[in-house]
């Protein structure tokens, strides 16, 4: 098997590049998701997801309606993750706040055309600000969060009852564990012995109002987990072999690998603005040229 | 007329037997939603969920989507009230193939203002890609399986539970879009749906003893709304529109009712009897039709008022007014 590494941190950097100069050309955007989850993505869409080719062209078609009996056009952004199969593994997109951080992802690794980017946000195309399950790499509509992982517990659990051997993956957010629905799903899922079930969690300790510490309790949150019945992993989320390690170890219980990530990793001056690190806004031009100037460093360290 | 105990338990482990993609999810009311011994037959299909229906509408979502058809059976206000954001973005936008089993519609239980599904029909009625059915005896709790797996996407059905009376006849089932002609009359002109068709039945053949002839339509979908016998009755009718619903008169059958008559520019009153926005509380079905207003004697009363006529009808002659089996086409248009 040849050495993973160099591809996985390629990639990683590679995301955080592509969200940090859209933000940019921008003026705003989420990107303390790509910094913290970088190393999340590069390793989900590296060596630890089995997924298929995608199902049809790189290049997304425009909005063509919602799903509905009416309306044969509809096409699941899920065919960017290719074709399920029995072997392969399924991923499902929690956090739908993190769809430009999926977006760059899939760019990173071909699947999805680097044109489609400049679409981001734009009336009329499948890249949407906060992603539903027409977007590239969506299968779920999570945008209300902490809905997915109580899919992917049946999704699971249809796939078990149909002997397939894939694993069934969700990427969620820390924030999420503050839903009611994420318990009654972990409870579940353990209770039924979904083995197969895998979660990651980009723990960055971040949420819309500021530090989750200032908003509500989580922790002890791999306590808490365990106590639900599932098999926790608590790792440095930038830290890619105990990161990789976590992730492919087998378990008889459903796994939550918590991720603990930076959300300034990379770029440091965003630590200013702490604690507001959801979306980054510049409030001077002078500001923005101290973000330029940090971005073409990691440009040219890429 | 027939009392038949407890049609659903049976008839719905023979219709499962050669649908392996039926499934059962239960949220701990397996018994008294009348999957017992459905469970008990097929042990691999059913899914209990436990006290937890926001998992369990997710739950029910990934397992449509890997080609199951899941069937949630709890009552109806856990369905909507509780899990409505997930049942709506899990299921109901994707449009996937749930069907959910609403036990314990309006006002037929004593289990009080928490376990009464007054604002069900409005709620599912303004979720897109919902498909509403209500059963109003034992044939349609028969044949509502049928017309529910058939749609493509989610249903939403209230059930009826128990000893259930039988008003049509077996050899005519539910149908999608096909309300029933019950009675024909230019006096009036009732719409009624699931446990008010009883009512109505006997008002209108209380009605009709008093030489007061109505026209009595049962609807069985809720939406999509309308077909040739509704569009029939509605344009061509004679004198007032009455609809009488076990539901709340805000949202539901006499809301679509109204709708229909405006967006065609019908010129008639639409009077609407069921629960005038009001929550209701623990007490017998009896008592509670009563006290609301839901039953045979407020029918009566209704038309009463709109034909400004007096005819003296007391309950012993509801109660013992004769009534079904009525077939759908008993009486030509």
């Amino acid at each position: 098997m040849t050495d993973w590494h160099p591809e996985v941190e390629r990639t990683a950097r590679g995301i955080r590049l592509r969200v940090f100069e859209h933000v940019l050309r921008n003026g705003e955007g989420y990107l303390s998701q790509a910094l913290s989850s970088a190393e999340i993505f590069a390793l989900l869409y590296g060596p630890v997801l089995t997924l298929g080719p995608v199902d049809g062209p790189t290049l997304p078609a425009p909005f063509e309606g919602v799903p509905g009996t009416d309306n044969d056009r509809y096409r699941s952004g899920g065919r960017f993750n290719g074709a399920p199969a029995p072997d392969r593994d399924r991923f499902i997109f929690s956090p739908a706040h993190y769809a430009l951080v999926l977006y760059a992802a899939l760019i990173e690794v071909g699947r999805l055309d680097e044109e489609a980017l400049l679409d981001f946000n734009v009336d009329g195309s499948t890249l949407e600000m906060i992603g539903a399950e027409h977007s590239p790499g969506v299968e779920t509509t999570t945008g209300s969060l902490a809905q997915a992982l109580s899919q992917a517990a049946g999704i699971a659990m249809g796939r078990r009852m149909k002997g397939e051997t894939g694993a069934t993956w969700v990427m969620m957010s820390d924030g999420e564990f503050e839903e009611g629905q994420t318990w009654e799903a972990l409870s579940f899922a353990s209770y039924q012995g979904l083995d197969r079930l895998k979660v990651v969690v980009d723990a960055n300790a971040q949420q819309c109002d500021g530090r989750i510490e200032s908003v509500a309790n989580i922790e002890p949150l791999a306590d808490r987990i365990t106590a639900f019945g599932c098999e926790a992993r608590d790792v440095d989320g930038h830290d890619l072999d105990a990161l990789h390690e976590a992730m492919t170890a087998d378990s008889d219980r459903p796994v939550v690998v918590i991720a603990r990530t930076n959300p300034t990793q990379g770029v440091p001056i965003f630590e200013d603005k702490a604690p507001l690190l959801h979306t980054l806004r510049f409030s001077s031009d002078d500001e923005k040229a101290r973000y330029e100037a940090a971005y073409r460093q990691m440009a040219e360290a890429h | 007329m027939e009392i038949v105990t407890r049609p659903h338990v049976q008839n719905f482990i023979d219709w499962s037997a050669d649908k392996p993609e039926v499934l059962v999810l239960s949220a701990d009311l397996t018994n008294s939603c009348e999957v017992g011994r459905w469970r008990d037959t097929y042990p691999d299909r059913f899914i209990s969920a436990g006290m937890a229906e926001q998992n369990m509408m997710g739950v029910a979502a990934g397992l449509a989507r890997e080609g199951f058809q899941p069937w949630i059976h709890t009552f109806a206000v856990f369905i909507y009230r509780r899990p409505y954001d997930q049942l709506a973005m899990s299921i109901a936008y994707p449009n996937l193939p749930v069907r959910f089993v609403g036990f314990l519609p309006g006002i037929v239980t004593p289990g009080g203002v928490t376990h009464q599904a007054i604002e069900d029909v409005a709620i599912m009625r303004a979720t897109p890609n919902m498909t509403i059915l209500e059963t109003g005896d034992a044939t349609e709790v028969e044949s509502v399986l049928d017309v529910a797996a058939a749609v493509d996407g989610p249903v939403y059905i209230r059930m009826l539970r128990g000893a259930l009376p039988r008003l049509f006849p077996t050899d005519e089932p539910m149908v999608l879009g096909r309300s029933r002609l019950l009675r024909e009359g230019a006096a009036a002109t009732v719409l009624t749906a699931g446990i008010a068709t009883e009512e109505a039945m006997r008002a209108g053949a209380a009605l009709a003893d008093a030489g007061i002839e109505i026209t009595h339509v049962h609807v069985s979908t809720h939406k999509p709304f309308g077909d040739e016998i509704i569009e029939e009755v509605l344009q061509r009718g004679q004198g007032p529109v009455l609809t009488l619903e076990n539901h709340s008169i805000i949202g539901g059958l006499g809301s679509a009712v109204s709708e229909y008559v405006t967006d065609r520019g019908i010129g008639r009153k639409v009077v609407r009897l069921g629960l005038k926005d009001t929550y209701a509380h623990g007490a017998s079905k009896a008592h509670l039709l009563r006290e609301y207003g839901l039953d045979a004697a407020a029918l009566v009363h209704a038309i009463e008022r709109e034909l400004e006529v007096e005819l003296g009808i007391d309950e012993a002659t509801l109660d013992a007014a004769e009534i079904g089996p009525v077939g759908v086409n008993a009486e030509s248009l």
